[in-house]
């Protein structure tokens, strides 16, 4: 086996990695979320509930992570239906074109998020490639607005970035069913309509439970797509923060709402885990 | 004079021979690789049929081209008269126990049992019914709510087996069940297998690659090569009167003489004796059993030879000598244990017992 040494030197430098750069700003955050602000913009170091008070004393904030929560539940949806059928193609249909097809859903993985959501920028605006399509066939006379700066148009933006993340876990958890069962499933009758329902999706809801997981946080969490598409009807809760780190200048207001997402999103993890474990049955 | 014409049998008739399932001429390839030729057979209503083969011999195409897993390129399969082959595997009155059973991971052993039933829409009372007695039937009855996960690879076999039962299959198509089970509770299957078999008198096809079950629990053995049929016969009857060379060796042990016929007697090495054959090339298979010591009175017909004893292998009941003549023939004989002769031996065979062969090179050259 390993000598004490070597292991010691294999897991020290993570170790103390992981408390250097994210226990020890996490602790500082969790301080200052206790702290407060003086009039002269000044940090007063005495421990206070008050940030967390305000948190669900000021209407904005409830109402923008309850949104959020809405946009990040929209795109979870979609990303499942999205997700779902083309993982269920790729690993039932394709045949031979599983490989290719494949690369071609983890390919958008490798551009940059912040071209993806420019994109839909010059898609969506009022010159954009869609509304200069939909005037040119006389579908409407004048640019559609709702288009962009909309939820709409943030709720388009990250099903098309996190779709991907849902597609990879169901799409892992359906090569995983032995082929067997299908074939034993229609030997005893089942249609394949009858041994998707009864078979197929049962057996992958631990990689549905991780890609909805998958699309719910990562969404909650996202501030580019709201800055960049939102609008100020799209405003989500990490812009919220970021402007309480930034010109607002509250750090002990935007570390408490950033304390109530991470034991939000902790607590979501603990339950899809002990969803996934109830659901897989090797 | 009035011509009384043979009416010609068509497609999607009935047959006029009883049998369950009648395979016909199906032939299938992967790609440019031949798995399948030409294969006939017909299943008769509570028949065991084993399909007995080498691996890569194509058992288990056949098998799955009669569950409807894989389509066969040409040739057609009726059963009770009716055609089965266009049908997807959903329709057709015939279950199967995989290889490795494809238990539901997800079900109980009794949600696994009576999942037929469920997708048949069957009453809830008839279904619970159906399942109790089928899991009472594999004596599987304790284990009821367990996930088939929880239980051993014998107790999984069972399962399959009360799975595909339920639901009173036409016939019942076997994938080597018992390949995945150790030696003993292998054979303790194998005789549980066939007198359930008997029990619900529902025709199995049985896929093996092991002679000796093949042997133990058939009622008729196909012999599988290289996608041919070499032989179809009764267990007693495939192995006292193989027709082929290759039959003579993959079933039991043989001695495989090659001689030459002329005038009624052939003569192999220094072995002569009188045959009913054509003059030209013989190929005899004599069974190591039926080459038995000399009584030392000579007179009846048997064939008399001197050979020195080279190796001898013991087998528990039964050895396995292997004895050379002086012009170098190599002959097996199986004695019985106790006896511990050695040195030149006086042996005998009766010429009955050499049994005319085909030769089968002529295949392998062809592949």
């Amino acid at each position: 086996m390993f000598s004490r040494a070597y292991r010691a030197a294999i897991t020290i430098p993570p170790l103390l990695w992981v408390a250097l750069f994210l226990l020890l700003p996490y602790a500082l955050l969790f301080c200052y979320s206790f702290w407060s602000v003086s009039p002269a913009q000044a940090i007063v170091h005495s421990w206070t509930l008050n940030n967390y008070r305000e948190l669900f004393r000021v209407n904005v904030y409830l109402q923008t992570l309850f949104r959020s929560m809405w946009i990040a539940a929209r795109v979870t949806i979609f990303s499942l239906l999205l997700g779902y059928p083309l993982a269920y193609y790729l690993s039932f249909g394709a045949g031979a074109r599983k490989d290719f097809l494949y690369q071609l859903v983890i390919i958008p993985l490798w551009v940059s998020y912040l071209v993806r959501a420019y994109a839909w920028k010059t898609i969506l605006g009022s010159g954009g490639v869609l509304n200069t399509l939909l005037q040119y066939v006389h579908l409407t006379n004048h640019p559609l607005n709702f288009l962009l700066y909309s939820p709409f148009a943030v709720v388009l933006t990250l099903t098309h970035i996190y779709t991907p993340f849902t597609f990879l876990p169901i799409f892992a958890s359906l090569e995983h069913i032995p082929r067997n069962l299908i074939e034993a499933s229609h030997d005893l009758g089942a249609s394949p309509l009858q041994t998707f329902w009864r078979v197929v999706l049962p057996l992958s809801i631990p990689g549905v439970l991780a890609g909805a997981t998958f699309a719910f946080v990562l969404s909650l969490g996202d501030f580019l797509a709201p800055l960049l598409l939102g609008g100020p009807s799209g405003i989500m809760i990490s812009n919220i923060v970021v402007s309480l780190f930034g010109a607002a200048y509250n750090w002990p207001l935007g570390a408490a709402i950033s304390f109530g997402m991470l034991v939000l999103v902790i607590g979501l993890l603990f339950l899809s885990e002990r969803l996934e474990k109830k659901w897989s049955f090797r | 004079m009035a011509s009384v014409t043979q009416p010609e049998i068509a497609p999607g008739t009935v047959r006029t021979v009883p049998s369950l399932l009648s395979i016909h001429e199906v032939a299938k390839s992967f790609g440019p690789t031949p798995v399948l030729r030409n294969i006939s057979l017909d299943i008769a209503e509570g028949e065991f049929l084993t399909v007995l083969g080498e691996s890569g011999s194509g058992k288990t195409t056949l098998l799955r081209i009669i569950g409807g897993f894989e389509s066969a390129d040409s040739g057609q399969i009726l059963m009770g008269g009716e055609r089965l082959d266009p049908l997807p595997p959903y329709r057709r009155r015939v279950n199967t126990v995989f290889q490795h059973y494809a238990l539901f991971p997800h079900l109980t052993v009794e949600e696994n049992v009576g999942y037929g039933l469920r997708v048949a829409k069957l009453p809830k009372e008839e279904i619970i019914a159906r399942v109790q007695q089928a899991l009472a039937m594999v004596k599987m009855t304790a284990y009821a709510g367990s996930k088939p996960s929880k239980i051993s690879g014998g107790q999984q076999q069972r399962v399959a087996l009360a799975r595909a039962l339920v639901n009173r299959p036409r016939l019942l198509l076997l994938d080597e069940p018992l390949s995945a089970l150790d030696a003993n509770l292998r054979r303790q299957m194998q005789v549980e297998l066939k007198s359930l078999q008997r029990e619900v008198g529902i025709s199995f096809v049985f896929v093996t690659h092991d002679q000796d079950e093949a042997m133990v629990m058939s009622d008729r053995i196909a012999l599988l090569r290289m996608g041919e049929l070499e032989q179809v016969a009764s267990p007693r009857e495939i192995y006292s009167r193989p027709a082929t060379a290759y039959t003579a060796q993959f079933i039991g042990h043989t001695n495989l003489l090659r001689g030459e016929v002329k005038g009624g007697i052939v003569r192999c090495h220094s072995l002569s004796w009188p045959v009913d054959l054509p003059d030209g090339p013989v190929l005899f298979s004599l069974r190591p059993e039926n080459i038995r010591f000399a009584a030392g009175a000579s007179g009846s017909n048997a064939v008399h030879f001197r050979a020195r004893l080279r190796t001898r292998i013991f087998h528990g009941a039964t050895e396995l000598l292997q004895a050379e003549c002086a012009d170098g023939l190599v002959l097996s004989l199986r004695t019985a244990s106790y006896d511990n002769r050695h040195g030149d031996l006086d042996l005998e065979f009766a010429p009955a017992d050499a049994i005319p062969v085909r030769d089968s090179d002529d295949l392998k050259k062809r592949n």
